[in-house]
């Protein structure tokens, strides 16, 4: 087995839980922090938001690293999707899939993610629209609020053994839960 | 070209969370339902790793590249903001299944409808820098 074929076995979760503790190793010894939604900020200073709020008047370019990180990110994206995945279906718990088909999704597992959220018609209906659009709120919202991300807190900031950051990931999972739990059993 | 690497690292990083998986809503929605380790094992094996380099960095008093010494920033002390901030952060993550990282990733594998998500996260951001100061820290 070449190592193409190698990495495009569906890896184990150890193998990526490595590889993300790799890439945080790579960004500190570059003298930087591994954290994914300051980018947001960074963005926001480049279209002109310093001239509404202070808190975007920053030096964003000495953030345009984290910035080639995206990009890099997004073509890391696309080599693994062509090149590297050629099984893209996601082997579920069945317990999942049938909670799932309750809930009206026709082929849970079937692709990376559900049509039903992620499919082009969303864009073009209320209803599809707004649960992108109010899910993309509130992770840009919560994240900076919380000063941190999965990236940020989840990875970075517990490594560290950080307060703060364990009382934020504490917080992702409540609202993850209610989500999960309460309100998208609502939305579906 | 001083930004190559960080462009290596990005690509690494996107193709990780790719075969990860950590970029499907699915995952994130059985995470959120206890119903896989997947996603726990992910996280925990990052995390076993990540407390293990920090800990070496600062025992061994490691240098960065340029052979400044890697500072770890400690943050600010406060409950509501990381309480509330994360809170709800979590319920947009559960919502979209994908947090500021995965977003990009998801562009590159053609999934172009989460440009809507990085729209609005743009737009929360800005938000939240508008009411900052009204805000409990």
């Amino acid at each position: 087995m070449n190592i193409i074929e190698l990495i495009s076995q569906p890896w184990p979760w150890y193998v990526s839980g490595i590889m993300i503790a790799f890439i945080m190793f790579l960004l500190l010894f570059e003298g930087k922090n591994f954290g994914m939604s300051s980018n947001l900020r960074t963005m926001c200073s480049i279209g002109g938001a310093g001239k509404f709020a202070e808190f975007f008047n920053f030096d964003w370019k000495s953030q345009r690293w984290n910035l080639i990180v995206v990009a890099g990110a997004i073509i890391g994206g696309f080599i693994a999707s062509n090149f590297l995945t050629p099984n893209q279906t996601v082997d579920l718990n069945s317990e999942t899939i049938k909670a799932l088909n309750n809930m009206g999704f026709s082929d849970p597992g079937q692709h990376f993610v559900p049509s039903e959220i992620f499919g082009i018609e969303n864009l073009f209906s209320l209803k599809g629209l707004s649960i992108l659009a109010i899910g993309g709120f509130l992770i840009g919202f919560g994240a900076r609020y919380a000063g941190g991300c999965t990236s940020g807190h989840a990875i970075s900031g517990l490594s560290n053994l950080q307060m703060p950051s364990l009382i934020a990931v504490i917080g992702f999972f409540i609202g993850g839960l209610i989500m999960t739990h309460f309100l998208l059993p609502i939305i579906f | 070209m001083k930004y190559i690497r960080f462009l290596m690292i990005g690509m690494l990083f996107g193709i990780v969370m790719f075969k990860s998986q950590a970029v499907s809503w699915y995952r994130i929605f059985e995470m959120f339902r206890f119903e896989s380790f997947h996603m726990y094992g992910i996280i925990g094996t990052a995390l076993l790793f990540g407390v293990i380099i920090v800990q070496l960095i600062k025992r061994k008093q490691m240098k960065s590249r340029k052979g400044t010494p890697i500072i770890f920033a400690p943050k600010n002390k406060s409950i509501p903001r990381y309480l509330i901030g994360g809170i709800i952060f979590g319920l947009g993550w559960a919502l979209a299944g994908a947090c500021p990282g995965p977003m990009y990733v998801l562009i590159g594998s053609g999934t172009f409808s989460i440009l809507i998500v990085l729209i609005a996260a743009l737009l929360g951001t800005f938000t939240y820098g508008l009411f900052r100061r009204k805000l409990p820290h």
